[in-house]
């Protein structure tokens, strides 16, 4: 049975489209849309919480999208051991769901920022991380507001300590640097998985860095790291 | 009938960004004696319960499940009999 990836859609999300094209085109990967309404995620090998601004980001971002009725089966999805991966919006509605740790703040400089940066990979034991090495610099756009990761000092620690932190943002030489910290992020974040490492979430956005032609082809280096590591080529 | 008024604030070990770009605006202005500014948001509900204790109960959980996010916010509630 061909393996099938699921792109989540509430309503305001806006990367799904990327999100589809990247698996369906990109990938050559069956790919389905979910409805925010729906429940039922057993036929999904890999599911994406794409990005975009689900419920205008009303309250805060990603915080009425995490009682959408789908977020029940996506949180017990990811507890049974499932890969999920949200980017952007998507990040901030696992962070509002509790399945990773913190917080998003605006960025420390109010703007909103839109351009290519750099990543560097900071640990490999997940599967979306697998096939890279680590301090392997990517380069891959953002496009937020709220992206200004945030935990306090403790849980800051366990991240450190259980080795969740996937990525940081650097420059393109891979150094950790002020100004390569582009929204403020605590320690740099860019990316974090949960204790066992099968959810993954980042600012960045892979799915919009497919094809040289777009600026930048990095964004399948991490989607072919998952599909190797999951098998769901 | 209750009116609870919620007031939700960055905690206070965190920078806020917008409290401070105002707070250096209002400086530009010539107000020179304001010493610190945080801005937060206000949200005021109509509740329906039988005690003010229960409306609080009731604003207390909407708060911590919904309104605030307690890793980086604080959250005070005040209850008026409507």
């Amino acid at each position: 049975m061909s393996k099938n990836i699921g792109v989540i859609v509430f309503p305001g999300s806006n990367c799904d489209h990327d999100a589809y094209h990247a698996m369906k085109h990109v990938m050559n990967a069956e790919t389905t849309f979910l409805w925010h309404k729906e429940s039922d995620l057993s036929n999904v090998d890999l599911l994406i919480v794409p990005g975009g601004f689900s419920y205008g980001d009303y309250l805060r971002s990603g915080a009425i999208a995490r009682f959408s009725p789908i977020m029940n089966s996506v949180v017990e999805y990811a507890k049974k051991g499932n890969p999920v991966l949200g980017i952007c919006n998507g990040f901030q509605i696992l962070l509002e769901a509790g399945l990773l740790p913190g917080a998003m703040l605006h960025n420390e400089k109010l703007r909103f920022i839109c351009k290519q940066v750099h990543i560097r990979v900071e640990s490999t034991r997940s599967p979306f991380t697998g096939s890279m090495e680590k301090g392997q610099v990517l380069e891959v756009p953002v496009s937020h507001g709220e992206g200004n990761y945030y935990i306090e000092e403790k849980g800051l620690n366990e991240l450190e300590q259980n080795d969740q932190i996937a990525f940081r943002y650097c420059d393109k030489d891979g150094n950790i640097t002020k100004e390569s910290n582009i929204n403020g992020s605590v320690s740099s974040i860019a990316g974090i998985t949960n204790v066992d490492g099968n959810v993954l979430g980042m600012m960045p956005h892979p799915e919009r860095a497919m094809e040289d032609v777009l600026g930048s082809g990095d964004g399948k280096l991490f989607f072919d790291s998952v599909f190797n590591r999951l098998q769901l080529a | 009938m209750y009116k609870a008024k919620i007031n939700v604030t960055l905690r206070k070990s965190i920078l806020d960004p917008k409290g401070k770009a105002a707070h250096h605006a209002l400086h530009n202005l010539g107000l020179n004696n304001i010493n610190d500014v945080r801005i937060g948001k206000f949200i005021e509900m109509d509740i329906r319960a039988d005690t003010e204790k229960e409306a609080y109960e009731l604003a207390n959980t909407a708060c911590s499940k919904l309104l605030a996010n307690e890793v980086m916010e604080d959250f005070q509630i005040e209850i008026e009999k409507n």
